[in-house]
């Protein structure tokens, strides 16, 4: 039994729903209990989406627990097809219906509905929402393309002369870290190389359109999480080689576009030298100087916060002092690029350790989660979003992937614009004597009504504790000086400061004497 | 003992939907379960923690439900059972209590820690009771330890709260033998309405006045025969039951939503406590052409329109009774998860007559029932607005009605504005 307070994963049918609402064609019946009817809302709400997902719950109730829930099951499973007609079901338990076992696969297998129906089993005490996803998407894949597989051993035809290469691209899902997005530039970077689209899924895709995913040159792996297990089941079963590198940034974008050429058998050197992002220059301008060696904490999914990581260092010139995921399956990916760049690694679904390791290391922003954004807000500190879970702010209006070119110009904007607020309170804060700037001003952008400015200074610095160090009055009107987003700081470390050096009253040289020791 | 004790004047001599048919559904339920219930109950007792013995459903459910993540600790949590607990029951008890010893350690704050049952502890039949009271022997007097369950197995959304508020019943201390009337209010409401309620209630000279739940846990109102209770919320038939068995007698009156609902529940209340005609005119004079003048503002754009109502909390028909009364809307169906005929009583006499009512819910046919009747307003929950939406039918989210203060003459206009704003935003839309 573990404490959870806020948790970075859904159960593993969340991660099927995932799969299912993003193919189309596809209904999942579930055996839970009505409380898990919840999780429509996360499609309905967060992604907006304006159908129902296509699941059906049979929302038992304990009065059924005494009868046939069975039964109950193969009602539900028949009204839902002859409502919804769909190519083909999927079948399986939440966590209160897997205790009961009443074996959704089998009973499903005995309604002889003329569709294939596909059993799926979530072990919901051991496994979480990706894990579910990837298991979903698999089992999906194997039904509906392995009839087609070609006898083992047989080694895969030569592609005709003349003919486009061609892929698939695996991974996306509902309720995706900007997947909507991703797929249309990954989609137009795969075009501009000459490389043909055959099939898309799960996002898009029908359990029919599943049956030829055999037949593409290659597969695009653009979510691990979600498609590492099936493409690996691909190329096992097809001899279908695929990509390990995610585009997001412009170093993996170019390794990417690399890497599709040599599987596809072109030359890369168009797309290469084609339409580039403006991240590199705009990182290169004078302006962004103040950018180096920024602090950045890096947490979220395996994946994302992997690419974050490189982002941050290679091309926003970040130091990333801490890296990590909630998803364990990541952890060895997750340690390897923690040291590469010298920072610790964290991998910890506890929300609480990684509050704790944020306070604790003090990164200037953080690339996080919804979790860390709420985190990083309680500590004043800017943060960008990176990685699911998501929240609605994660699916924007206008177009904005985090892969391929344009990713790479959207990260620029969305991890600078955090950092560009904290440089425009620097300004105000040299200006803070000015009369039209001071504390009582609110910030111009939220026209905010401004206050009288303060005649007599409040003391910042005077809520002297009884055993802590006292200020002198000239300390404290020298340290009201210091630009407020990073006074309390000041203050908190000229009086650990003192205490350590058996200060009891802090003068303006010990203000210094502090800022010098703490400098680094 | 439930006879009610009927004083309230029914405004209407027609009987209303008091005896009209109910369409009893059995399919798929789309409403939550009873665990959401402490997402405004952790607000309300300030004091309180609520563990939910549970699965990663459940802590996903309350976060999905919750929305953000406001609290850094919330006074919520879920003990996730594992593979390792569904292996023996002795280790899940020993795995639960290291589970509440860290909590209790690290949140010193907490006088009262409630242990909410789910479906997978109750499928298990993990025994919360018992785990209570073996808890209970070791933290006090410094923490009470409750149980109660949440469970989507027994209950439905609201009825959460209900388990809730009847795990506190047994530990009411008892009024003294001899002691005068005092008045109980049931169900919770949100701080400020308590506020204005106690002293529209010190106005009439009715008191002494408890509220149960009470705001602090060490702040438990006494119970016994001279107690007289209100229900401020529909969904309290355990609570109730409980509390009659202790000697409270209810008072029956509709729901205070609105501005004739509050009128007769504080009428009932005054009525009981003999306190002058005149004086409950005088007291409630202001306030209450006050609520009818802000209400009657909605009345223009309101009037005539038709409402649809999807079983969630149990409010739909004190609130149907409101939109149909004081706005001149015009109910098609009312869906209650599970309706509780004496409680309702009042409100059904003042719903109008040919209202559809269905209990329970088989969400695919009630929404070919909503689309064929295409209502001008829907009220629903939250799997189901935006689809609802998207094909063209004004929704409001029920859940917020939970959420808000909407009881008493103080939110009367509140509770309109909540049903006038879809409507009045899709007039300015014209995109
Ligand atoms: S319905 Fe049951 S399993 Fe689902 S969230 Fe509610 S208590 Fe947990
Ligand atoms: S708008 Fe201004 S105050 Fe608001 S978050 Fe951005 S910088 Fe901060």
């Amino acid at each position: 039994m573990k404490l959870a307070i806020w948790t970075y994963e859904g159960p593993p049918h969340v991660g099927a729903m995932r799969v299912a609402t993003a193919m189309q064609g596809l209904h999942y019946v579930l055996h839970a209990p009505q409380g898990d009817t919840y999780a429509d809302l996360l499609f309905t709400m967060i992604e907006r989406l304006p159908h129902r997902p296509p699941v059906t719950y049979t929302t038992f109730q304990a009065r059924d627990l005494g009868t046939d829930t069975g039964e109950l099951f193969k009602r539900t499973m028949r009204d839902a097809y002859e409502r919804y007609r769909p190519e083909a079901i999927m079948v399986g338990a939440s966590c209160t219906a897997e205790l009961i076992q009443d074996d959704p696969g089998g009973l499903g297998r005995t309604l002889g509905l003329p569709i294939p129906v596909v059993p799926l089993e979530l072990p919901s005490y051991q496994r979480k929402e990706n894990w579910g996803a990837s298991e979903t998407f698999y089992r999906l894949v194997r039904a509906f393309a392995g009839p087609n597989a070609p006898a083992p051993g047989t080694s895969r035809p030569a592609r005709e002369p003349g003919r486009r290469p061609s892929c698939n691209i695996l991974g996306p899902t509902a309720l995706g870290f900007r997947h909507r997005d991703d797929v249309i530039e990954i989609e137009r970077l795969l075009d501009r190389l000459g490389v043909e689209v055959r099939v898309v899924a799960p996002r898009g895709a029908t359990p029919t359109q599943l049956t030829l995913l055999g037949e593409a040159d290659f597969n695009v792996v653009l979510y691990p999480e979600t498609a590492e297990v099936t493409a690996r089941w691909l190329e096992k079963t097809f001899g279908q080689p695929s990509t390990r590198t995610v585009p997001i940034g412009v170093g993996a974008t170019r390794a990417f576009i690399r890497e599709v050429a040599e599987l596809a058998g072109i030359d890369p050197a168009g797309a290469l030298a084609d339409a580039e992002s403006r991240l590199p220059w705009y990182s290169r301008s004078v302006d962004s100087t103040y950018l180096t060696g920024k602090r950045v904490f890096v947490f979220g999914d395996g994946t994302h916060a992997v690419a974050a990581a490189r982002v941050a260092a290679r091309e926003f010139g970040f130091e990333v002092v801490g890296v990590g995921t909630y998803d364990r399956t990541f952890a060895r990916d997750v340690r390897a690029v923690a040291e590469e760049f010298g920072a610790e690694a964290l991998i910890s679904d506890d929300y609480l350790e990684v509050e704790a390791r944020i306070a604790e290391l003090r990164p200037e922003l953080v690339l996080g989660t919804q979790m860390e954004r709420h985190i990083a807000k309680r500590l004043g500190i800017g943060c960008a979003v990176i990685s699911a879970p998501v929240h609605v702010q994660d699916f924007p209006a206008r177009y904005s992937p985090q892969m391929g070119y344009e990713g790479a110009n959207v990260l620029w904007d969305a991890w600078v614009h955090p950092l560009m607020m904290g440089l425009e309170e620097h300004l105000l804060g040299m200006f803070r004597g000015d009369f039209e700037f001071h504390d009582g001003a609110g910030a111009s952008h939220h026209g905010a009504p401004a206050t009288a400015a303060p005649t007599e200074p409040e003391p910042v610095a005077a809520a002297n504790d009884a055993d802590g160090p006292s200020w002198t009055t000239d300390a404290d009107k020298e340290l009201r000086k210091v630009p407020f987003f990073v006074r309390g700081k000041a203050r908190r470390n000229t009086e650990s400061y003192a205490r350590e050096h058996g200060v009891a009253t802090i003068t303006i040289e010990t203000l210094y004497d502090a800022k010098a020791h703490f400098a680094r | 003992m439930s006879t009610a004790i009927r004083t309230a004047q029914n405004p209407l001599d027609a009987t209303g939907c008091g005896d009209a048919p109910v369409l009893r559904e059995r399919g798929q339920r789309e409403v939550f379960c009873g665990l959401t219930g402490i997402i405004w109950l952790h607000r309300k007792i300030q004091d309180a923690f609520f563990l939910i013995v549970g699965s990663r459903t459940c802590a996903h459910l309350m976060q999905s439900a919750a929305g953000v993540m406001i609290f850094a600790e919330p006074r919520f949590a879920t003990a996730i059972i594992d593979d390792r607990d569904l292996a023996g029951l002795a280790d899940a008890n020993d795995e639960l209590d290291a589970v509440v010893d860290k909590l209790l350690d690290r949140r010193p704050d907490i006088k009262l820690l409630f242990l909410v049952g789910s479906c997978p502890s109750e499928v298990i039949k993990l025994d919360l009771s018992r785990a209570a009271s073996r808890l209970s022997r070791r933290f006090a007097p410094r923490v009470r330890i409750l149980n109660y369950s949440g469970s989507g197995i027994e209950t439905t959304f609201t009825q959460g709260e209900d388990n809730c508020l009847a795990s506190m019943v047994p530990e009411m201390p008892a009024s003294p033998a001899g002691a005068p009337a005092s008045l109980l209010v049931v169900g919770t409401l949100a701080d400020v309405v308590e506020d204005q309620l106690r002293r529209r209630f010190d106005e009439l000279g009715i008191g002494p006045v408890g509220f149960l739940p009470p705001r602090r846990a060490g702040e438990l109102p006494a119970v016994g025969p001279a107690t007289r209770m209100l229900l401020a919320q529909p969904y309290l038939a355990e609570t109730a039951r409980l509390l009659e068995e202790r000697g409270a007698q209810r008072l029956e009156a509709p729901f205070p939503l609105g501005v004739e609902g509050t009128t007769l529940w504080l009428k009932a209340a005054a009525d009981a406590f003999g306190v002058p005609a005149e004086r409950f005119e005088r007291v409630t004079e202001r306030p209450r052409q006050r609520a009818e003048a802000a209400v009657a503002r909605y009345r223009d754009t309101m009037a005539g329109l038709s409402v649809f109502f999807f079983p969630d909390s149990q409010l739909e028909i004190p609130l149907a009774r409101f939109l149909a009364r004081e706005l001149g809307m015009r109910p098609i169906e009312v869906g209650t998860p599970y309706l509780h005929r004496s409680h309702m009583a009042a409100d059904l006499a003042l719903l109008p007559s040919g209202t559809t009512l269905s209990e329970g819910q088989d969400v695919d046919r009630q929404l070919d029932r909503c689309h064929a009747a295409a209502p001008d307003l829907v009220v629903c929950g939250l799997g189901l607005a935006n689809p609802l939406e998207a094909a063209g039918l004004a929704t409001k989210w029920s859940i917020e009605l939970v959420f808000t203060p909407i009881q008493g003459y103080e939110q009367a206009a509140d509770l309109a504005e909540l049903f006038a704003r879809p409507l009045a935003r899709r007039r300015r839309l014209e995109v």
